[in-house]
């Protein structure tokens, strides 16, 4: 008995020295910091001009480069460039110095010939950044280490749209048959789709989609070394799962946090939850031209009245929809852009209560006293709690005597709706990547011609507006530039084109050691992560 | 029988051909793939322009022989989504979902057996008791739920199994690839197969059951017991055996609908198989995949039944000797 016992201790102990020996060997190799990090869906390709898609970019900004980058309170940063502006002499042409001695992950140089591939590649069809660099005439190497990107005109914004626009190699490109962005149509699979060969701090050492991708360090980095050395990326697409993982230590940072859990993983041990603004504002809009709206039994176009937009703003209640639909997670707000952007005013923020009384006076001057029926269009799996939010407002508007029809449903069935301009009432969310107003204009408000107003679905023309916008685009003096964007903003919120609910927040949850902020367009770099 | 098999082969086509025709007629209320594919700044004639492209613009009936057409030649086309052949993506998801099923088909198929033995034989003990009472709540839960529970209780709370995803990977040819092979692989697969396999086993112990109790009244039992023979061999030598014949039946059946509805425990696990693959391009309306996947499961369904209908063929002499006869 004795000896069996004495026998089982030693053997523990033995256990145990192996144990604290294993336990000293990684605290030895420390420098290795292995990241595990989950989100909702995967990047759609590795290639870096094929899609214009949040994940996909968010993926490939560790393995390529941008000329220039964004920093997490939305300003440019010196990348593969380490300045930029307008030529002197021509103000249509934007100069470029490029870094020198970066290098690509299989060993050769970048030189600027790779930029002007780059740039030509990402600006030619299929690709799906394309529409970012309509104004670019041609891309010229200058020399050795300045690029020359001449533009049809004045284009002071340009560099805004190279915040996601990645260099790759020429000669790679090249030999693998990828010199072109690949293209659906073709009906075969592109090189560039898996494999990579880019300039950033990570390489791509394993792809295996929508299962685990695996990033490993470049040594040969131009920049600081990052804490992280290897990140292991696992698309999770079930909410619960995607927490419960966090939970159980098997992943260490949730990127996509579902809102109904913030609160909770906030209070346990050891997980860490950071906020931020996301560049992305979520609004109602509304047919404000048609004659008669197809889904009403209104007499004429009850939008079409300014009276019937106002008492919707009236009843709207932003703050209630910010406490119960989004449980505390989100900026209401009336202005119906992200704070970040520039032409953002604090009176445009700005709401007051909702006011039944007036807004019922409103509706009866406006003929509309008994009220009208409409359908609201909506998309239930696009942005937080869409459908929850149209809910919302279909009780707030029943208020005045409107009663709404909610049509939810699946986003690939909803965004056709504005496009074809189907729709009499709708919901919106919408980013701007070039942090300015005039994406905003250029894409809601002006008249749908060209490429402009290609989500304007509420039929809005107005051709002085138009000629103003149009203007936004090639003025240089920037102060007088901003004057224009304020008074198109005035005219914009007068006419309340947009009913505007909030922005969002993104939260990202994390172990408690990391430090990790959120980044405004949702792309989080793991190079700025650092462990306690 | 040659002529038996050609004329079911040719039924098979038949099939094939209207369940392609059903899904195309119903990916036109799924919704536009271009949304999904293309970035918000696209304009409107690039949008109109890549439609015309993908010939989405084409009438029904075009679309659907061109879909038809191509793939009898082994072509379906590329995924809109993740722009990869869709008859390579859809072989490297199907051993995942493979080896689910069939884990959690042959854990059914035990357990059932074996739960619907012992309730049998011991009716009215507390363990019999509760195990009918679980196997009802097992049955009655939706599959989501009872995989959520278990990530929870096993994953989160106790830390004994991974919640998500299948582990460590090997391969065993050029293309299959097993988790089977390792550790963590096995570990993955407990929650997903148990969840999987929950209600087939609650429904092949029922049948056992069921069957077992018929039996153990019939004549031949009394005689056995009157012979003297052990009740092992009564109950497992003559009972159990002329039960089994309706439960192969059944459980042979039930893989393919375990491989068809695997969709949700797949989405629920991360489990990288054709199912969570079909769930995301539904999502995404990605055609060419949605099309690929459900012609792959009427393959399966119209297999499984052909193998079963031969089987009976050769099982059951009476068949043959009808066969016969009417042939005089």
């Amino acid at each position: 008995m004795t000896t069996k016992r004495l026998l089982r201790s030693a053997r523990t102990g033995l256990v145990m020295s192996t144990a604290a020996a294993a336990l000293m060997l990684t605290t030895v190799a420390v420098d290795a910091e292995t990241l595990r990090w989950a989100r909702v869906g995967d990047a759609l390709t590795m290639d870096p001009h094929s899609q214009n898609e949040g994940p996909t970019h968010t993926l490939n900004h560790h393995i390529y480069e941008t000329l220039v980058g964004r920093a997490v309170d939305g300003a440019l940063t010196p990348r593969l460039a380490t300045d930029w502006g307008i030529s002197d002499d021509d103000e249509t042409v934007w100069v470029f110095t490029i870094r020198e001695g970066v290098k690509f992950h299989d060993g050769s140089d970048m030189t600027v010939e790779d930029v002007v591939f780059s740039l030509d590649r990402a600006r030619t069809t299929p690709s799906g950044m394309a529409a970012l660099h309509a104004a670019v005439e041609e891309v010229t190497a200058v020399d050795d280490t300045t690029v020359h990107v001449r533009m049809s005109g004045p284009a002071p914004l340009y560099v805004q749209n190279l915040t996601n626009t990645f260099i790759m190699s020429k000669a790679w490109a090249e030999a693998n048959g990828v010199e072109t962005a690949p293209n659906f149509a073709a009906g075969e699979e592109a090189y560039s789709v898996r494999n990579t060969n880019g300039t950033g701090p990570y390489m791509l050492v394993e792809r295996d989609p929508e299962v685990r991708t695996v990033l490993q360090v470049f040594e040969d980095h131009w920049d600081a070394a990052p804490e992280v050395t290897e990140i292991i990326y696992t698309p999770i697409s079930e909410a619960a799962t995607r927490v419960a993982a966090l939970l159980s230590g098997e992943v260490d940072i949730v990127q996509d946090v579902p809102v109904q859990d913030i609160a909770r993983l906030e209070q346990t041990d050891g997980i860490r939850v950071v906020r931020g603004p996301e560049n992305r504002n979520i609004f109602f809009s509304y047919d404000m031209a048609s004659d008669s709206l197809a889904s009403s039994n209104a007499e004429g176009n009850p939008f079409a009245s300014p009276e019937v937009r106002e008492a919707m703003s009236l009843v709207i209640d932003r703050n209630a929809i910010q406490q119960v639909v989004m449980r505390g997670e989100s900026q209401p707000s009336a202005a119906p852009l992200p704070p970040f952007v520039n032409g953002w005013t604090e009176e445009m923020h700005a709401f007051g209560d909702p006011d039944l009384a007036r807004a019922q006076e409103l509706m009866a001057e406006a003929g509309y006293g008994d009220g009208f029926s409409v359908q609201l269009d909506c998309p239930n799996d696009r942005y937080l709690n869409d459908e929850a939010i149209c809910q919302a407002l279909v009780g707030m508007l029943a208020r005045i005597g409107v009663s709404v029809d909610l049509n939810a449903q699946t986003r690939s069935l909803h965004f056709p709706l504005i496009e074809n301009w189907e729709t009499d009432f709708y919901l919106l969310g919408w980013g701007v990547p070039t942090f300015d107003s005039q994406y905003v204009f250029d894409f809601l408000v002006h008249s749908r011609e060209g490429s402009y107003g290609a989500f304007n679905g509420s039929r809005y023309s107005n051709p002085e507006l138009d000629a103003k916008i149009e203007a936004l685009a090639t003025m240089t003096d920037l102060e007088e530039r901003d004057a224009l964007i304020a008074e198109i903003w005035d005219e914009v919120m007068e006419e309340r084109i947009f009913l505007n609910v909030h922005n969002q927040v993104l939260a990202y949850a994390m172990r408690d050691d990391i430090n990790l902020d959120v980044h405004p367009e949702n792309q989080p770099r793991m190079t700025t992560v650092t462990f306690d | 029988m040659i002529a038996f098999i050609l004329r079911r082969l040719v039924q098979s086509v038949i099939v094939m051909l209207t369940v392609a025709l059903v899904a195309f007629s119903l990916f036109r209320f799924v919704g536009d793939p271009i949304a999904s594919m293309v970035g918000q700044e696209t304009t409107l004639a690039e949008r109109a322009e890549l439609r015309e492209a993908l010939g989405l613009n084409d009438p029904f009936i075009v679309q659907f022989w061109s879909f038809v057409a191509r793939a009898a030649t082994g072509d379906f086309g590329i995924s809109y989504r993740l722009q990869q052949p869709v008859m390579e993506l859809i072989l490297s998801r199907l051993p995942a979902t493979l080896e689910l099923a069939l884990v959690s088909g042959i854990l059914a198929f035990l357990f059932g057996v074996g739960f619907g033995v012992y309730t049998a034989l011991r009716r009215g003990n507390w363990l019999s008791g509760s195990i009918m009472t679980i196997s009802l709540i097992g049955v009655s839960l939706p599959t989501f739920l009872i995989g959520v529970l278990l990530i929870w209780v096993f994953a989160v709370e106790l830390q004994w199994l991974p919640s998500f995803g299948r582990g460590d990977t090997v391969y065993i040819g050029d293309w299959w690839r097993t988790g089977l092979l390792t550790e963590s692989g096995r570990a993955s697969l407990i929650l997903p197969a148990i969840t999987l396999g929950l209600y087939q086993m609650t429904l092949i112990m029922r049948l056992v059951r069921a069957e077992m109790l018929e039996v153990l009244r019939t004549d031949y039992i009394k005689f056995a017991r009157a012979r003297g023979l052990s009740n092992r061999a009564v109950h497992f030598g003559h009972a159990l055996k002329n039960t089994l014949v309706p439960v192969i039946t059944i459980t042979g059946l039930q893989m393919g609908s375990i491989i068809a509805f695997s969709i949700i425990t797949e989405t629920v696990f991360q489990w990288p198989g054709v199912g969570a693959l079909f769930i995301r391009s539904v999502q995404f309306v990605d055609v060419p995949v949605m099309a690929a996947y459900l012609m792959l499961i009427a393959l399966v369904f119209v297999v499984i039944n052909l193998v079963v209908d031969l089987l009976y063929y050769a099982v059951d002499p009476r068949l043959r000797v009808d066969r016969a006869n009417a042939r005089h």
